[in-house]
């Protein structure tokens, strides 16, 4: 489903270079629960931006189920992340003046699915996750863990390939950081692929397989803790 | 329809920037008020221009017999040439492309008086064809003069309104008997009152009119003072004078490029370099209209500006969900769109409520019979909407290719 082959990453800042990644080899295979760990400045952001198509890499190759990811069009890269990838982040990045209704309903909006399917669709990921009875509620007005749900919700709209989690219960109290861990492991168990960045241990011995980095190398690429 | 949700997104994200987008909005609806004003007031203005130009006669050229300066035929030059109704049936038969000629006599300072009320004014002798072509109509109840009175020379007068009113009041005219130069004439009409701008000899409204057998009878003048052509088509105006010249030169033995041997008054060619002058005016106005709008475009370029930085994050996210940079532009530039129409639309209304208002005004001065009458047009509102869209799409245009170039792992980290 991915895999990685030798992505390097270089940021050229004025007259610094800096190899954010050195060079990793990385496969997540379909049905996989995986979490990606590793101190600050290990790269682990930039892998996240590199598999969420954010960003390209400077050198290697990326196959995203068979497409040569690293190179495409800016308009296509745009419809692999609106239809592939599922973001979950740690701040939610919901936009804060639609309510949880119209933020789940956006990607479909970018597909140009029709109205009438946005509101099936959204409705049913919101009632999945918990919210139906809050869908009209904008994000000032949900807690935490309800603002997480629902992003979880909006990366699910358009049916994608992987969930990409960056520490997704890192703004979060444990009770409710405890349930959203609940709610990705009940994902993956009705068959969707998950990949978390994450510091939080927690998460991680929830997940099948742990990747390790350290300054842009993978060091360990498969253990459990 | 992808815009509609954002549509409403803006509107709601508007409530909170109310103050600034209010601002904005109204600075395009003063621009747009000071361009469609300053239209408005030139299209009255043409207007009225073109209706006191067409009050002299519309599509006219008046001719006086000058002084032929080249010799010509064995004749030396300094000839004075001179018309009589034969050089008016000569027109006739030979230039096909002219409507109406007709000969007129004038006489200034002529005594008349009706009971008290006497004064001296000018007089000209017509025939009937100088009621269409010298607009000398007559107001509801009177005539112009006919051929009958011309036949048998009748003593009858065509009034100006203006001398009217100095010698008969409020009284009713027609059928009063005045007396000219101690010789009673019935009054057979009043001229209807018109704006007229050019004039030779007195403004039409302060002279009379007799029948020109009658003034020939009276005063014995051997010529005409003058002579009037109205032409079919405007667009050969050209051609038709040197006609006139050609068959003038042959009847008085002049030379037909000699110019000065008839001196001309040549109404539609003023009338074209009039119009272009009023083109000028237009455009001019207009472009003041536009700078006015241009600043109120900037306004809404900065706030635009101000937003992408603001929604820097927001533009992000909207990438991270598979917004294309196509997307992320047309949403800046639909918004600016909106800014520049609502304030166009507040603009447009305001100027047509102050037009409807100032046409509303009764006006009696003269020189502001001319502006007093702004005219919105159908020219003016196209004109207008363009510029607006044009102004809608500058502005947001370059905001917008700001946003789209957000990068998003950027504006996603900016907390």
């Amino acid at each position: 489903m991915i895999e990685m082959k030798n992505i390097k990453k270089i940021y050229t800042i004025g007259e610094m270079r800096v190899e954010a990644l050195r060079g990793i080899d990385l496969d997540i295979k379909k049905n996989e629960f995986i979490s990606i760990m590793g101190p600050s400045g290990s790269g682990k952001s930039t892998l996240m931006n590199l598999l969420g198509c954010l960003d390209t890499p400077t050198e290697g190759e990326y196959l995203l189920e068979g497409e040569r990811v690293a190179n495409l069009h800016h308009n296509r890269l745009a419809e692999i992340r609106n239809q592939k990838i599922g973001f979950v982040f740690q701040s939610f990045n919901l936009l804060p003046y639609a309510t949880a209704f119209e933020n789940v309903e956006i990607p479909l909006i970018f597909r140009g699915t029709a109205s009438r399917m946005r509101k099936q669709k959204a409705e049913e990921l919101l009632e999945k996750v918990g919210l139906k009875d809050r869908m009209n509620h904008k994000p000032t007005e949900l807690s935490g863990g309800e603002m997480q749900r629902v992003s979880i919700a909006r990366a699910l709209v358009n049916d994608p390939s992987i969930i990409l989690a960056d520490e997704p219960t890192g703004n979060l109290d444990s009770i409710s950081g405890g349930e959203i861990i609940e709610v990705f492991v009940d994902l993956w168990k009705q068959g969707h692929t998950i990949a978390v960045i994450t510091h939080d241990k927690d998460i991680a011995v929830r997940t099948q397989k742990i990747v390790k980095l350290k300054d842009g190398r993978v060091v360990d690429g498969g253990s459990s803790l | 329809m992808k815009g509609f949700l954002f549509l409403k997104l803006f509107l709601r994200d508007f409530k909170k920037q109310r103050k600034k987008i209010t601002l904005t909005t109204l600075a395009i609806a003063w621009g747009t008020f000071s361009i469609v004003m300053l239209l408005a007031f030139g299209e009255g203005l043409n207007k009225q221009l073109t209706k006191a130009n067409h009050g002299l006669g519309e599509g006219i050229v008046i001719i006086w017999g000058g002084q032929t300066t080249m010799p010509y035929q064995g004749l030396g030059k300094g000839r004075r040439i001179n018309f009589t109704e034969e050089d008016v049936e000569l027109l006739k038969a030979r230039i096909p492309e002219i409507k109406n000629v007709g000969g007129e006599y004038t006489r200034w300072e002529v005594p008349m008086s009706y009971g008290k009320n006497s004064v001296t004014e000018m007089i000209t002798g017509l025939y009937p064809c100088y009621e269409e072509m010298r607009s000398h109509y007559p107001d509801k109840g009177g005539r112009f003069i006919n051929e009958l009175d011309l036949q048998y020379k009748k003593r009858v007068v065509f009034l100006g309104n203006g001398l009217k009113e100095r010698l008969l009041g409020k009284e009713e005219a027609v059928g009063k008997t005045i007396i000219i130069n101690n010789i009673p004439f019935t009054v057979i009409g009043v001229m209807q009152d018109k704006l007229q701008m050019g004039a030779y000899g007195e403004p039409d409204k302060d002279k009379a009119s007799i029948p020109a057998t009658t003034f020939k009878t009276i005063w014995g003048y051997k010529y005409f003072n003058n002579l009037v052509y109205q032409i079919k088509d405007l667009e050969r105006a050209e051609e038709v004078k040197k006609e006139v010249y050609k068959v003038l030169g042959v009847k008085h033995k002049f030379n037909p490029e000699d110019e000065r041997a008839l001196s001309i008054w040549d109404v539609i060619e003023n009338e074209k370099v009039f119009n272009k002058v009023m083109l000028g005016i237009s455009i001019f106005m207009g472009i003041i209209g536009g700078m006015t709008l241009l600043i109120a475009g900037i306004g809404v370029a900065n706030i635009m500006y101000a937003t992408v930085k603001q929604r820097t994050r927001e533009i992000g996210i909207k990438m991270a969900l598979g917004a294309k940079k196509k997307d992320i532009m047309s949403q800046f530039i639909l918004e600016s769109l909106i800014i520049a129409f609502l304030g166009g639309g507040v603009g447009i209304v305001l100027t047509s409520i102050v037009v409807k208002i100032l046409q509303a005004i009764p006006i009696e001065s003269e020189g502001l019979q001319f502006l007093g009458k702004p005219t919105i047009s159908w020219g003016i509102m196209i004109i207008t909407i363009i510029i607006l869209g044009m102004v809608g799409l500058f502005s947001g245009f370059f905001p917008s290719r700001k946003a789209a170039s957000v990068n998003p792992v950027e504006s996603l980290r900016y907390e």
